[in-house]
């Protein structure tokens, strides 16, 4: 008699935790045969909130950790998906990936983080300026993390998507509360479970699953996050996080497309968008 | 009472810059201008300190002194006329019943490396031969060397040694470097019995100017709020023209204010300062636009 | 104590050479233009409340034509070599020298700040920013690395009243530099110098359209704000006004970028250069009649040296001139408005109310005109209004702290974060702050500097975006 399969919980990820939401609810996600991959946490807005506040007292060490140091991180995280890869390549294709996509996508998404692990002790010099003023004053600007950052992740390309908005906004120091795709959220909670074991402090990144429809406007509307970022197209949805966001000057970025495996969709200004100039000045004369 | 330099304030050079830039371009015109330059004239410490100088050189300077510009009615005198020791006797005469003080410089002026003796020696002649103010130079090796209490007896001693003449002890700020210097050896000269603070000699480069000026002052100002003992400053050096001394009188004016304002806490040491002034007043009362053939040189 | 007798005589700056007509037109496609609706509207003088001019009130339909104007324009400019747009931005820089005291003269009289500011500090920075941005045009290959830059199209540029001619320059450099045209609104009560540009503009040989002057009021803003054809919105002031926009153009495909409101942390430590710091203090709240959005508004003087910097931010104030702009020794200008002045009197009187202990020295405000005596507000705290709200005028509410941590969690307690000032003599307290501090402008012993090489912008709710410098390139640029 063959062994019965033990079949993994998916809970949410928050502060370095995978608590239930609190709302007790789930919806279920079903392969393209209709049979059950999992019941999947339909985090609350109250699950947001709490993100949120654990997020902005995360964001303080993390954005003042050295360079190096989120550099290896991140580095570490490709090292620890470089070591599951397995996993993630089956469960992109429970979700319906065609085999040798959802490879590609892993070794593309592996390669991502290792990119964005390069420019952790960069970017901050192609951004940076020192300003040659005409009084007499030594003058430089530099990039700082925005803070707390919200996210809908991609729907497609569910771990690629989703690992090429995490990478770029952490490795400027910023922390984030990412709501993983909606029809395909296996692989942002198996991910969860890397950062976890990645030395990514507690709190830096926060994973939630759930509706779209119902959480986005609670991330544009909450007055305690700096930017948002929405992968979609929805031009109703971007209306309203504009006009949500408008309540305390959020910042807010929109990615339209589908695909992430392009070389374009990696570059330092998707880390520099969630950037803020500081400009220094400093008089000279003794 | 030796000082405390440990906590002294510090001075920014650019915001001091900045500052001197906001007196300088207040614009002084009319009867304040007119107010002004019979001011700045009063406060005038006609000088000559050359080698070459004579007994002649000497008493043309004093009767230029007395008689500036017997045209123009109703300015006022030079407040005193400076000199080596070794002319304080024929200034002296030559002034005598003017109201016009003899000040002379001493300790080894201008460098004043020489021993405390000597300084001292050089001090009393020239009191002995009647100078009602002594112009001393602080030891600049030593303060830089870090030897305070070096400077600050030198300065108690010579005080002494001053009696009734009042003292003016000359920083020589071209040579300490930083505004911060400039603060300390302020501190240390008034706490050692300084009547006036001065910048300089005039025979190093930069002499006076309005940051160091201004740093004094504000040690002045500081030095009265603790003590309620009112010290006088005196810059010296490169102050040649009216519109310069204006603005350093705008600087007294919004520093130290009215009771300041006067020659018992304020001089210029200058020489072709005088003619300037005398031109400008002569412009204000005729309206023409002067030419210096017509104001004598001494 | 420490006041004077020897008082200045009036030193006004001269104004024979200056022309100023009855009435200015709409500057559209090149041309001076009335207004359809034909109404106009009365730009006063502040400092006596008198007519200085008619300025024609743009309507909906003179935006639309100027916004075609600038749409037609578009295509030509945006394809003219980097090199020649250059060289028009260059021309214009000379030609604001060439006038500058015009100018200077003309924005005391409009707006009431100091001819030592305007004469100084505005028109000399206007220049400098022309000057800057149009050395970019044909380089802007090198100031993105990696990317194609294209213009993003019409720009719709909404300029505040506090410093008309250099936020004109700041909006307008970078966005003609960048191959953009645009649709400009100087500010309704300080409209001249933007027409005076607009001479310039035409005698420099601009292609017409490229650059449209529209002038009215809040409703023409909205106008330009909600026009279809316009690409991206630049808007510098209030932070109601930028929420506002950020919300009217959400689902557009507009552009914008925001410099909007502060209530900016000035900082002084024991071991400050105390004297610098209070000019600091002088600097940072009484430039412009403290009309100025990174003003140091907040005071926050360490407990240890509170009694010495108060005494002598005093005995400082005392020697500060109030009065005629266009006197060449006033320290503090006119309120740039009756409706600000009320403003500001209100917050004083909150200020009152609300139990400060509030200071002003003894000077003589003139009878007529608006004006307002330079004002601190001693022993409040966070919580107070005073403290909270960009009051926008002379008024600074002072605090003590007693450590560092404290001073930066009261510093960053603000929604606001454009501007903050440190003062202290030790190198890593100020590098420590100067990160810690939640700004996008950090003064370090030394306050409201600005230089065209420089950006500026604010964190939170001061904006987003940056002017000056190369970071202020990005606001008018976008990608293939």
């Amino acid at each position: 008699m063959s062994r019965l399969d033990i079949h993994k919980t998916y809970k949410l990820y928050i502060g370095g935790k995978f608590p239930r939401t609190e709302s007790g609810r789930y919806y279920a996600v079903k392969n393209k045969q209709g049979s059950l991959i999992a019941n999947m946490c339909l985090a609350s807005r109250k699950d947001f909130r709490n993100a949120v506040v654990i997020a902005r007292k995360a964001q303080t060490s993390w954005g003042n950790a050295s360079a190096l140091n989120k550099g290896q991180i991140l580095y570490r995280i490709a090292e620890m998906l470089e070591s599951r890869k397995e996993q993630f390549i089956a469960e992109l294709i429970t979700q319906g990936e065609e085999a040798a996509k959802a490879k590609n996508e892993v070794d593309l998404a592996i390669d991502r983080l290792v990119y964005y692990a390069g420019w952790s002790d960069k970017y901050q010099q192609i951004f940076s300026a020192v300003n040659p003023v005409a009084s007499s004053h030594f003058n430089f600007s530099n990039l700082e993390p925005v803070g707390v950052v919200a996210i809908v992740a991609p729907e497609e390309q569910s771990l690629l998507g989703l690992i090429s908005m995490i990478a770029p906004a952490i490795v400027g120091g910023n922390s984030i509360i990412v709501l993983a795709s909606e029809s395909k959220p296996l692989t942002a909670i198996s991910f969860a479970e890397v950062l976890n074991s990645s030395d990514v402090p507690a709190g830096v990144v926060n994973i939630l699953t759930g509706k779209r429809a119902e959480l986005t406007s609670q991330m544009a509307s909450h007055m305690d996050v700096n930017t948002i970022v929405y992968c979609g197209k929805d031009a109703a949805v971007i209306k309203n996080i504009n006009e949500l966001a408008s309540n305390n000057l959020k910042r807010t970025i929109f990615y339209k497309k589908n695909d992430w495996t392009s070389e374009e969709s990696q570059s330092p200004y998707f880390i520099e968008k969630m950037q803020e100039v500081k400009t220094t000045w400093h008089p000279t004369e003794i | 009472m030796f000082p405390n330099l440990n906590n002294l304030p510090v001075y920014d050079t650019t915001g001091v810059n900045e500052r001197v830039k906001r007196f300088c371009s207040r614009s002084i015109k009319k009867s304040s201008k007119v107010e002004g330059l019979k001011l700045a004239m009063s406060m005038i410490d006609l000088t000559t300190l050359e080698g070459k100088d004579t007994k002649g050189k000497v008493e043309q300077l004093c009767y230029k002194a007395m008689h500036p510009h017997d045209v123009l009615k109703d300015i006022p005198k030079v407040a005193a006329v400076c000199v080596y020791p070794s002319y304080v006797g024929v200034a002296k005469k030559a002034l005598k019943g003017s109201n016009i003080q003899v000040a002379s410089v001493a300790t080894a002026f201008p460098s004043g490396q020489s021993n405390l003796e000597v300084k001292l020696n050089d001090t009393k002649f020239a009191v002995d031969q009647g100078a009602d103010e002594i112009d001393m130079v602080i030891s600049r090796g030593a303060f830089l060397a870090g030897d305070y209490q070096f400077v600050f007896d030198e300065i108690a001693s010579i005080k002494e040694a001053c009696g009734k003449a009042h003292l003016k002890v000359i920083l020589e700020t071209g040579e300490l470097d930083t505004l911060d210097n400039v603060r300390k050896a302020s501190e240390i000269a008034m706490y050692a019995g300084a009547d006036f603070i001065k910048t300089s000699t005039g025979k190093i480069q930069p002499a006076a100017t309005m940051q160091v000026t201004y740093v004094m002052l504000d040690a002045i100002k500081d030095f009265y709020l603790k003590t309620g003992k009112m010290i006088g400053m005196k810059p010296a050096g490169g102050i040649s023209n009216s519109k310069l001394a204006l603005q350093y009188l705008v600087m007294l004016n919004e520093v130290l204010g009215e009771k300041w304002m006067n020659k018992n806490y304020f001089r210029f040491g200058a020489s072709s300062l005088l003619n300037d002034v005398l031109m400008q007043l002569v412009k204000a009362e005729t309206g023409l636009y002067q030419s210096p053939n017509y104001f004598s040189k001494d | 104590m420490f006041k004077s007798s020897w008082t200045y005589h009036e030193a006004p700056e001269s104004t024979d050479h200056i022309q100023i007509k009855e009435q200015y037109e709409l500057y559209i496609n090149g041309a001076f233009t009335k207004p359809v609706e034909g109404k106009y509207f009365d730009t006063i003088n502040p400092s006596n409340n008198q007519k200085i001019a008619s300025i024609a009130e743009a309507s909906k339909k003179d935006v639309d034509k100027a916004v075609k104007a600038a749409k037609k324009a578009f295509k030509g400019w945006a394809a003219l070599s980097g090199k020649e747009r250059g060289k028009y931005i260059f021309r214009i820089a000379r030609l604001i020298q060439e006038r500058a005291r015009e100018f200077a003269v003309i924005e005391s009289l409009d707006g009431g700040k100091p001819i030592r500011e305007s004469r100084d500090i505005d028109i000399p920075l206007a220049a400098n920013h022309f000057f800057y941005y149009a050395g970019w045009a044909d380089k802007l290959a090198y100031a993105f690395p990696n990317r194609k830059v294209k213009p993003v199209g019409v720009a719709g540029q909404i300029i505040p009243w506090n410093f008309p001619l250099l936020m004109a320059a700041w909006k307008l450099a970078p966005a003609l530099a960048t191959g953009n045209t645009v649709v400009l609104k100087p500010a309704e009560t300080t409209p001249l110098t933007a027409l005076k540009l607009a001479e310039i503009i035409h005698d420099s040989g601009l292609p017409k359209g490229v650059v449209n002057i529209v002038t009215g009021a809040g409703a023409t803003g909205a106008e330009i704000v909600n026009h279809p054809e316009v690409d991206k919105i630049a808007f510098t002031g209030s932070t109601g006004v930028g929420k506002y926009i950020q919300n009217a153009i959400a689902g557009t495909h507009k552009k914008v970028t925001l410099e909007l409101g502060g209530k900016g942390a000035n900082i002084i430590f024991e071991d400050a250069a105390i004297d610098q710091a209070v000019e600091g203090i002088i600097n940072a709240i009484f430039f412009n009649q403290g009309h100025v959005c990174c003003a140091g508004s907040r005071l926050f003087v360490q407990e240890s040296v509170a009694n010495v910097v108060i005494q002598k931010l005093k005995d400082r104030m005392e020697t500060l001139i109030v009065g005629d702009p266009l006197d060449k020794n006033t320290d503090i200008g006119a309120i740039n408005s009756k409706k600000q002045l009320q403003t500001i009197e209100n917050y004083i009187k909150i200020g009152l109310n609300e139990g400060g202990e509030i200071y002003q020295p003894n000077c003589n405000l003139p009878k007529k005109g608006n004006w307002c005596a330079p004002t601190l507000f001693l022993n409040v705290s966070q919580s107070h209004r005073i403290v909270q709200e960009e009051i926008f005028g002379p008024v600074l509410a002072i605090q003590t702290f007693r450590t560092i941590d404290e001073v930066i969690e009261k510093a960053n307690n603000t929604p606001y974060g454009l501007s903050a000032g440190v003062w202290t003599q030790t190198g890593s307290k100020i590098f420590h702050l100067t990160q810690k501090l939640n700004a996008g402008v950090i003064w370090a012993n030394t306050f409201n500097k600005f230089d065209a090489t420089s950006p500026f912008g604010g964190y939170k709710e001061s904006g987003f975006g940056r002017e000056g410098g190369l970071h202020g390139l990005s606001s008018y640029v976008t990608f293939d």
